[in-house]
């Protein structure tokens, strides 16, 4: 690979298999690092898989008194609030998305919006939590739970006292966040429909939704569908922004309004701050579930991306 | 005849019907931006009062309740931005070639098994929650050392940057055009010289393009930081690294002073949350200045 290479066939060869095994090196690194990252966090979790084995995710205790730790309530904190944040955040980021792909003429305030969105989900988790913890609760705790109370507060998913941090202030945050993901790789999904699949439907006579709705969605059906998967893969592993609001209790959640701990939030207010070797592996064992959860949500997302956009050159 | 196959309806129920879905879309436009720009919004107006030169100059201020006047509740954020630049810049030593390495790799050597299989692990690694990155690196470097510190801390910020530079490196040296590699290799200069004096100096733009955007993303990292970093109230030292003490970062202090209740911390964390935030916006438009300028390149070649 030095100048004094330079003429000599056999070096000239050889550079090119330094090259190769370098850069090639780096590549079975990263590999490596993801199976080292499972091993080591199966490894560190072996002392509480042998203690509680499979009633560490159908327990609901969280009790370092009794030496019992059991990863229920957060497992639950963690999909319901991911479910909110997805249930909010989807019809907006898909607005967002259609209102982004479909609207032609106005390239200036479309090319605007897009660049918004993209420096808006750049933002650190960490700045939405702190906006979310005080901005965010104090409305919630005065506005929208008493509301929500006084309206629909019959039902047990809304029983209990409005404190602004619980479940589901952390759902709204989680909402916020993934509708930049969300919409973003939707817009390029819909930006890969073929244009004849519009025109054909212009042709018959439709109007824009009617279009949107029957040539457009359906052709884009499973690109949404992984865009969806990947805003629910972040919403899952988003850690910090849930932490500043989820009000940080080990107890079950009783209801939307209760404190609680999602499984990324109990890890980042816990690890290091337990005597008690159990615990430690507990919350290895937690970061393993993380780990397979991030794993099969990545991979369903990106298999039904890349089956849409194969031979586009975008991906997510 | 057409518009009663596209529905039964009459036309002017799907005119009205037309629009009442292009105004809701709109308003799902209006408010699902209306929070982002809060966000945004609220970290300017609320930073912009905590922020002065002694904020950048000065250690963070010890906890006061409303109305203390002691010198000791005045300061800044300079442990925090030592430790950050202190951090993120370790990191980069290892995560840029590494992750430059990788992308020259998926780039160049695409058809082989690895390149498939590395390159997907990559993206997977990119989406992967970081939280579990910082558990992962406590194990093996926070437990074995029994202390925090930046080296720990720098080792999780490599992991989350090696991705996002892999991805952008195998991506923008795709972007350079066949005809240059065979005209190079035509002349009867080796693979190796043609990738590093052909493809790498054409596409020099986008690396530096991934570079800016790894770092943007390690500097607003937090997760892993608190389980690996911890904090400090003093600026780091080459003790912070070897043999390794607790070492304070920016989006720390945004969370340890936001959550504390006092109201000189919570300050103190708004316009820490301005500084990181103006951080990534002039890394953004640094991209963006250097995307511009990659696309004028290419445009050039063609």
């Amino acid at each position: 690979m030095t100048a004094s290479s330079k003429g000599n066939r056999g070096f000239r060869l050889n550079g090119d298999a330094v090259l190769k095994s370098v850069v090639g090196a780096a590549a079975v690194g990263i590999i490596a690092l993801l199976v080292g990252l499972g091993i080591e966090l199966a490894y560190g979790s072996s002392l509480s898989l042998s203690t509680f084995g499979l009633s560490f995710v159908t327990g609901s205790t969280w009790a370092p008194i009794d030496n019992i730790y059991n990863a229920l309530p957060f497992l639950v904190g963690t999909l319901v609030t991911s479910g909110i944040g997805l249930l909010l955040g989807l019809p907006l980021g898909l607005g967002i998305a259609i209102f982004l792909s479909e609207r032609k003429g106005s390239r200036a305030l479309v090319t605007a919006m897009g660049s918004l969105v993209e420096l808006l989900a750049a933002v650190p988790s960490v700045i939405y939590g702190l906006w979310g913890l005080l901005v965010l609760v104090p409305f919630m705790r005065d506005y929208v739970e008493p509301t929500l109370k006084g309206t629909v507060g019959f039902l047990p998913i809304f029983s209990g006292t409005p404190l602004g941090t619980d479940l589901l202030t952390a759902g709204v945050i989680l909402a916020i966040m993934i509708i930049p993901t969300i919409s973003a790789v939707s817009r390029d999904v819909l930006n890969a429909v073929p244009n004849s699949q519009r025109e054909a439907m212009y042709s018959l006579g439709a109007t824009d939704w009617e279009v949107v709705r029957k040539a457009v969605l359906p052709y884009a059906r499973s690109g949404i569908f992984g865009a969806t998967i990947l805003g629910l893969g972040r919403a899952v592993g988003e850690t910090m922004a849930v932490t500043f609001v989820i009000g940080n209790s080990t107890n079950f959640p009783s209801s939307l309004l209760s404190p609680g701990y999602s499984l990324t939030s109990l890890i980042v207010n816990l690890l290091g701050t337990t005597t008690d070797p159990l615990a430690d592996s507990a919350l290895v064992e937690i970061s393993l579930l993380l780990f397979l959860l991030a794993l099969t949500i990545n991979f369903l997302a990106r298999g039904l991306v890349w089956r849409m956009t194969r031979g586009t050159k975008f991906r997510i | 005849m057409g518009t009663i196959m596209i529905s039964g309806r009459s036309q002017s129920w799907r005119r009205n019907f037309d629009r009442l879905m292009k105004v809701l879309i709109g308003l799902s436009v209006v408010v699902a931006i209306v929070p982002l720009i809060l966000v945004v919004g609220d970290v300017i107006v609320q930073g912009w009062s905590a922020i002065n030169w002694n904020f950048l100059t000065q250690i963070a201020p010890s906890p006061c309740s409303a109305g203390d006047v002691s010198k000791f509740c005045s300061g800044g954020i300079l442990n925090g931005i030592e430790g950050s630049f202190l951090m993120v810049g370790l990191a980069a030593l290892v995560a840029v070639p590494v992750g430059i390495g990788a992308g020259i790799y998926f780039s160049e050597w695409p058809e082989s098994r690895i390149s498939f299989i590395s390159s997907f692990t990559n993206d997977v690694l990119a989406e992967f929650p970081t939280i579990t990155i910082g558990v992962f690196i406590y194990e093996i470097v926070v437990v074995s050392t029994r202390t925090y510190s930046a080296l720990a801390g720098a080792a999780a910020l490599a992991i989350v940057m090696v991705p996002i530079v892999a991805r952008t490196t195998e991506e923008s040296l795709k972007l350079v055009p066949t005809t240059l590699r065979e005209a190079s290799m035509a002349l009867g200069i080796p693979r190796w010289k043609t990738i590093f004096r052909v493809v790498i100096s054409t596409g020099k733009a986008g690396l530096a393009t991934g570079i800016l955007l790894a770092i943007a993303r390690a500097a607003g990292e937090t997760a892993p930081l608190v389980v690996t970093a911890l904090y400090s109230s003093y600026p780091p030292t080459l003790h912070s690294v070897v043999p390794g003490g607790p070492t304070a970062s920016v989006p720390y202090i945004i969370y340890n002073f936001g959550t504390s209740g006092y109201p000189n911390w919570v300050t103190t964390a708004w316009g820490a949350a301005l500084v990181l935030v103006t951080f990534m916006l002039v890394l953004n438009l640094a991209v963006k200045f250097f995307i511009g300028r990659k696309f004028a390149g290419v445009r050039a070649e063609i």
